[in-house]
């Protein structure tokens, strides 16, 4: 069987494995509440009183920061835990095959959850004229930073059966990859140091920066293939973790 | 069909497996015996390929399942310990998605399906989810899985655990008689079940093959083997041994029960091949002697008693001396 197929099987299984409970229809509408939460609240998307999808945008690396990890937890600690690895690792199949196929069900997973945000785009369509292509490049910056959470999560859950540890370990580099360039971050590191190069090569490993360009309607090579270059790590590196289990 | 040459495997400084090494070919059924912790399992895993070994090499069907891994696993069915499958599917699901990644489609696949679930009897439960399925059920789901394919090579970790009576019975059936075509490896507890299936059987113990045989060469390791029975009405079981004692060729009589209905003892020969020979001699004393004979047999040995000579800890051994 060729390379293609056998990754759809294992996404099909995947994505039928989240819909076959309700943990998928939870985890929705709880990432569909704190979306809208954070623009009409916290994202003051009223007293901006223009007509964008910035406050929506802005939060989704802090709404990303536990909701991905709460979705990538389970994709190898499961499969550890129930023992199903056995099963998946002895079939004709590569384990780069596993991994992509899992981590392409969960990313299609998070798809889904943030093409649900539609309405948000069409209020805004209705209350006045957004530039749709800056909203499309947008979504788009954040589908990637989804991604590169999410092939983080992936990487943590190969390390351990537990899924709380991964989950907690997934948020901490998560974390580190925002604050790495978060303003009042990059201000206290001015502070400390003279060398500007210092801020900027930080703040260069930073979602924030990279997730920035495409708010602003500029698709940036750089910025997708530093978001390529996260997944293709981690998911590199859970190769190499789900191996060196196997070797004992 | 198996070739496994001198394979180790070490967990950090203890040694799983040492230094294993044995052929399965076409028309084979090995049961895989041994103490709990004697490496079966991880033997097994490396066979199947989940995990590589220290050293030492497989080949399933001319395939190095290192080397060129995706065709010897295609040659594969394997049951691991403990029936592991996805609790989050139904048992059709279940069994559709393990076809199709072995790479069937359409009608192949729903033929195979279709063949396991009567196979393993699981029409009743076909559309249950397999987190709500008893023991049995979720154990034999996973053995249809291993079968799915049709596959060349089967290997079993503990096929029969969790099954009840009936569907041990017909689980063994099936597996003898696929080991007609197929080449079998299966690790069991139970020893009756490696006389009614095995065409042949190796222990293992700290990680060892300490016995390689078929079932009756193993069973002639045991003390016992060889010994002679002999039941006898209205003798007491005194008079026997004497006289049996005098018979040319007897090492040792034990009595086994005094009773003037029969009284039975055993009587063992100088050497287990001289059993025939002197169990005729026994026949014509009897006949001298005009006695009842209800029983003269020639013992095959037990397998339980020789598993536990082989695999018990020298120290053991030796206390209960
Ligand atoms: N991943 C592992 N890490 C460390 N040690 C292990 C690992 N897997 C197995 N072992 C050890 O290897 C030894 C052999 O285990 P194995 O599971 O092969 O035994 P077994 O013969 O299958 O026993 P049982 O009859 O109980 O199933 C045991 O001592 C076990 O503790
Ligand atoms: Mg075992």
């Amino acid at each position: 069987m060729n390379s293609f197929s056998v990754i759809k099987t294992i996404t099909k299984r995947e994505l039928s494995g989240y819909f076959a409970s309700p943990v998928a229809y939870v985890f929705i509408v709880i990432f569909l509440l704190l979306a809208g939460f954070f623009t009409f609240m916290a994202g003051g998307f009223f007293e901006r009183n223009e007509a964008s999808l910035l406050s929506f945008f802005l939060w989704h690396p802090w709404l990303y920061l536990f909701l991905v990890p709460s979705v990538g937890m389970r994709l190898w600690s499961e499969e550890r835990r129930s023992g199903t690895m056995e099963l998946l690792l002895t079939m004709p199949i590569t384990p780069w095959q596993a991994i992509v196929g899992k981590f392409v069900a969960s990313w299609m997973f998070l798809a889904l959850a943030l093409a649900l945000t539609f309405p948000v785009w069409i209020t805004v369509s209705y209350l006045g004229s957004p530039d749709h292509g800056v909203v499309l490049t947008s979504y788009l910056g954040s589908l990637l930073l989804a991604g590169a959470y999410l092939a983080i999560s992936c990487m943590t859950s190969a390390m351990t059966r537990n899924q709380v540890v991964s989950f907690i370990l997934s948020v901490v580099m998560s974390l580190f990859l925002i604050l790495a360039g978060w303003p009042p971050v990059t201000r206290l590191l001015d502070q400390i140091s003279d060398n500007p190069r210092l801020v900027e090569t930080v703040a260069a490993f930073s979602v924030m920066t990279h997730f920035e360009g495409f708010q602003k309607g500029t698709i940036d090579l750089r910025d997708i293939v530093f978001f390529a270059a996260i997944i293709g790590f981690s998911l590199f590196t859970t190769s190499i973790i789900i191996r060196s289990h196997r070797a004992g | 069909m198996i070739k496994v040459q001198n394979l180790t495997k070490s967990f950090g400084p203890k040694l799983a497996v040492n230094g294993v090494s044995f052929t399965v070919e076409r028309g084979e059924v090995l049961g895989f015996l041994g103490p709990n912790g004697a490496g079966k399992s991880t033997t097994m895993r490396m066979i199947t390929g989940f995990i590589p070994p220290s050293s030492g090499s497989v080949s399933v069907g001319g395939h190095d399942i290192v080397e060129s891994a995706i065709p010897a696993k295609q040659l594969i069915g394997y049951l691991p310990e403990n029936a592991p499958s996805y609790n989050d599917m139904t048992v059709h699901g279940f069994l559709t998605f393990t076809a199709e990644i072995r790479g069937l489609q359409g009608m192949e696949l729903k033929k195979a399906v279709h063949r396991v679930v009567e196979m393993c009897f699981l029409e009743g439960v076909l559309h249950q989810s397999i987190e709500t399925l008893s023991k049995g059920f979720r154990h034999r789901t996973c053995f249809a899985q291993s079968i799915i394919h049709n596959p060349e090579v089967l290997i079993l970790d503990e096929p029969t655990d969790g099954l009840d009576p009936n569907q041990k019975h017909e689980v063994r059936t099936l597996i003898r008689r696929m080991g007609e075509t197929k080449a079998i490896i299966f690790s069991t507890h139970i020893l009756e079940e490696v006389e009614s299936v095995c065409s042949r059987a190796i222990i293992i113990d700290r990680g060892q093959v300490v016995a390689n045989g078929t079932p009756s060469e193993l069973k002639m390791r045991s003390e016992l083997a060889g010994a002679i029975t002999f039941k006898v009405q209205g003798v007491s079981a005194q008079i026997l041994k004497e006289k049996a004692s005098n018979v040319q060729g007897v090492r040792k009589v034990l009595i086994v029960k005094d009773d003037p209905i029969g009284s039975i003892v055993r009587i063992y020969p100088n050497s287990k091949s001289a059993a025939e020979v002197l169990a005729g001699a026994l026949g014509n004393m009897a006949l001298q002697e005009k006695w009842g004979v209800e029983e003269l047999h020639i013992e095959e040995g037990r397998l339980d008693e020789v598993f536990r000579t082989i695999t018990l800890p020298e120290t053991v051994q030796e206390g209960r001396k």
